[in-house]
């Protein structure tokens, strides 16, 4: 039950930030994906260059693109093909430009998802270790190093 | 003086040379068993004190080019270059750092200043310190020969010029001063467990002495890495003018990556430690930060990736590229060859146990380090493949890094409530359910104060993650309470002292425990602030005399704005009273000036601070038309949090540093007789 409703909460989160995606002020959300190109390095609408000509005919062609009901991606390959893609903020051309967002998620994802059958085909192994090793004796009276051995080791794992 | 530099450089240069070779054949000797016409202790000896004047000869250097900076000797090329006659003082020693030559130099005398230290308390383990020093002189050597033959700071100019062309304006603040001898101190120190790590493999070194020797070094470095990023930050957020405190430029970039793979190896070093595991894993993870660091200074020095930093452009790539190269190989033939001393003494057990939130810990650091570096390689690949540069951006690193960012604020959180090999389900619902209560109930609170993210247009995305990050914030804030409350009532109900004096001695008691969750405590503390930044807001006007500008409920009105200049600049700037809801609270001053020697121009950001927001002012410039200022503000609300954090988190990195309380002594300092030597302050550690 508590997992169906982790689940649940996840689903609505992630439903929430999907849904909300839908945007209406695409000039200012535009305009934070491009980048100025009077060689400042900010984000377009980040220059704070006063009289910047590049950053003032990149905002007239931005509103231009938008009046003329072009789609975000038609307004980027124009930006794209005008200044070249170093104006694009991110990568976001398509082709191998989607390798750039796909490969920190597939690694990480690989990374974890490698993570967890490692540690549960150790875990098989221990299992399968303990259930063929011998059954253990009485601590013995005269080997009294296996005791603090045991309390260091108990020391070591409960102290951090 | 710039003579009594050079021959001081050269000096250093062969001292390194010689504490390099008779440490290789001295160790050589001791391992084999052979024998020279010199004693191979004695020999040794020799090399580290070649190694300790190396110190000295490195540090004659630096002191003849800050001199040459005070003296402003322009004959010498470096100085006409950074310096000019009505450069105030203390930016003269800001000069040191200041181009390419100066910070190589830095570099080198911290190298070796770290090498001095290391040589000096050799005595814990007189072998695999100078395992250690030979391996620090091999660095140096490199450094030395690139100060002598490729960059060298004391080259003198023919004709020198009566003033020079002066300091990078944005250099030209209080916090240029320490940020970047800070974080080369962080980016070298790495040198020294990265010499420890490779000597013990080298020596077959047993156990993991060499660890706690070296941990330390590992935290003070971190921490140095640390304040020297964040005061980049803070220099960035305060000069650039843009409203944000990290741009993700490449040299932002490759002080990142070290710090976060050298945060993974200190949490890593933990397991091995307790459990005897991660040997291979801790091997490679301060290897990898160390290469890390001479990466970085390849990608922003070698012309390979463009960045802001001034420093960036130059022709000494070809020798970090080398210089790597032996690394990683020097790194790889000691591994393979000795790799049969890191078999791990125990394996993981289950999936839901402190180890396993300590690997993922490390693998979502080590994934969003790759995440960085993928990113600022990414528009050289894309040429290579594709013909055509592309730019990689805050917007990506944003996206890729904001969800790694808050996996490890939850591991944050879920780690120290887990027990070491593993927990029953109990255990887990027992530890959890307060921090997920709480947790919970603040996303409530936040949306029910009005954040809603499905209602915020455009930036729904950075508002939900904005939400997600507060709301795990006060989870693992109250999961941290929990733990110290939960010790220190233990404490309390055994020596009958008051709370605080218990969670004193607690800490006392543990200084690495509770010290790394004050750490913890402080990293959430940043994560708040930077959750504040989906909350941004900006205005900008052109303003007159009398006019005003309003944002979020303050209004700034226009009092004044004038002209004024010194031997050092010209400046324009306008005078804002400040009006909160109404009220004056405060009067701000936003300039920019032009620098008279380089002609360059700097933004002089005014700011409000206070815990809640930071109201952030810039005088972008004067409309030529109307001759009036165009002022800027931002609000950014929460921002004052990351520098709290900061502090926090130097803090509790001191703590972590102390030694503990001896069982003894934690006795004596509880005036009863304690049962354990430690309380089981922790459900997960039951």
């Amino acid at each position: 039950m508590t997992i169906r409703r982790i689940v649940a909460l996840v689903l609505l989160v992630f439903a929430i930030a999907t849904t909300a995606l839908g945007s209406t002020d695409r000039f200012n959300t535009l305009g934070h994906k491009l980048m100025c190109t009077c060689g400042c390095n900010e984000v377009l609408l980040e220059c704070n260059h006063v009289g910047c000509r590049n950053s003032e005919e990149e905002r007239a062609r931005l509103h231009a693109d938008i009046d003329s009901g072009m789609s975000d991606d038609q307004i980027f390959k124009d930006f794209a093909a005008r200044y070249g893609a170093i104006v694009l903020a991110a990568p976001m051309r398509g082709g191998f430009d989607n390798v750039a967002w796909i490969m920190p998620f597939a690694v990480l994802a690989l990374a974890i998802a490698g993570t967890i059958l490692l540690i549960l085909h150790w875990r098989k192994r221990n299992r399968a270790a303990i259930a063929a090793s011998p059954a253990p004796t009485a601590p013995s009276a005269a080997a009294p190093s296996s005791g603090d051995t045991l309390r260091d080791r108990i020391r070591k794992e409960t102290e951090l | 003086m710039p003579e009594f530099g050079s021959y001081a450089i050269l000096l250093a240069f062969v001292l390194s040379v010689y504490a390099l070779l008779s440490g290789s054949i001295a160790l050589y000797q001791l391992a084999s068993g052979t024998r020279g016409r010199i004693e191979p202790n004695r020999l040794l000896e020799t090399s580290r004190r070649a190694g300790i004047a190396s110190f000295v000869a490195c540090t004659s250097a630096a002191f003849a080019l800050v001199w040459a900076a005070f003296t402003n000797d322009y004959s010498v090329s470096y100085i006409l270059h950074h310096s000019n006659n009505a450069l105030p003082v203390a930016y003269k020693f800001a000069a040191l750092w200041s181009g390419q030559e100066g910070s190589l130099l830095l570099w080198a005398w911290i190298l070796t200043g770290y090498g001095f230290a290391l040589r000096i308390r050799h005595a814990e383990d007189h072998r695999l310190a100078a395992h250690a020093s030979t391996i620090m002189a091999g660095i140096q050597v490199f450094f030395f020969a690139l100060l002598c033959f490729s960059a060298p700071p004391f080259a003198l100019e023919a004709n020198p010029p009566a003033d020079g062309f002066g300091l990078n304006p944005l250099l030209q603040y209080p916090e240029m001063v320490i940020h970047p001898p800070l974080l080369y101190l962080g980016y070298v120190g790495f040198a020294v467990p990265f010499s420890f790590a490779l000597g013990a493999l080298i020596m077959r070194y047993p156990g993991d002495r060499w660890i706690r020797i070296t941990r330390n070094w590992t935290m003070v470095t971190w921490l140095f890495l640390t304040c020297g990023i964040f005061l980049g930050a803070h220099w960035a957020y305060s000069v650039l003018g843009w409203g944000g405190y990290w741009g993700w430029d490449p040299v932002e970039n490759a002080s990142l990556m070290p710090w976060l793979t050298g945060t993974a190896f200190l949490h890593s070093v933990t397991m091995q430690e307790k459990r005897g595991m991660m040997k291979v894993w801790n091997v490679w993870m301060i290897f990898t930060t160390f290469l890390l660091c001479i990466l970085g200074t390849l990608l922003t020095r070698s012309g390979v990736i463009s960045s802001v930093h001034a420093f960036a452009q130059s022709s000494i790539g070809t020798w970090f590229t080398t210089f790597l190269v032996i690394l990683l190989c020097t790194c790889l033939f000691v591994f393979f060859r000795q790799r049969g001393h890191l078999q791990a003494e125990n394996k993981l057990e289950s999936l839901v146990s402190r180890e396993s939130s300590f690997l993922f810990n490390n693998l979502v650091l080590l994934v969003a380090c790759f995440a960085v570096l993928w990113g600022t390689l990414f528009p050289v690949l894309s040429e290579f493949v594709t013909g055509s540069k592309v730019t990689v951006g805050a917007p990506f690193y944003n996206r890729v890094n904001l969800p790694m960012g808050l996996l490890l604020l939850f591991l944050t959180g879920v780690g120290p409530l887990l027990a070491w090999r593993s927990n029953s389900l109990k255990a887990v619902r027992r530890n959890f359910i307060l921090p997920g209560v709480v947790a919970l109930a603040t996303a409530l609170i936040l949306i029910l104060a009005g954040i809603r993210p499905w209602s915020a247009g455009d930036d729904a995305t950075t508002q939900t993650y904005s939400v997600i990050a507060l709301s795990l914030a006060a989870g693992v804030i109250t999961a941290i309470a929990t733990e110290f409350l939960r010790g220190a009532s233990v404490l309390h109900r055994q020596s009958g002292r008051n709370i605080f004096s218990s969670l004193v001695l607690l800490t006392r008691r543990n200084t690495r425990r509770y010290g790394g969750y004050i750490v913890h405590f402080g990293i959430v503390v940043i994560f708040i602030g930077i959750a504040g930044g989906a909350f941004n807001q900006t205005a900008e006007k052109e303003l007159g005399f009398g006019d005003s500008i309003n944002i979020g409920g303050y209004s700034l009105v226009c009092q004044s704005f004038s002209q004024d200049s010194n031997p050092n600049y010209q400046t324009e700037y306008a005078l804002l009273d400040v009006y909160h809801h109404g009220r004056k609270i405060t009067q701000l001053a936003p300039e920019r000036r032009v620098y008279l020697a380089s002609q360059q121009p700097a933004t002089i950001v005014a700011n409000h601070s206070t815990l809640a927001r930071d109201l952030y002012v810039i005088y972008e410039g004067r409309n030529e038309d109307t001759d009036r200022p165009i002022i800027k503000v931002f609000l950014n609300p929460l921002i004052a949090w990351i520098w709290i954090g900061v502090l926090i988190v130097v803090a509790g990195t001191f703590v972590a540093m102390l030694p503990s309380l001896t069982p003894a002594a934690a006795k004596l300092a509880s005036d009863k007789p304690v049962a354990a030597p430690l309380p089981p302050v922790s459900g997960g550690d039951a």
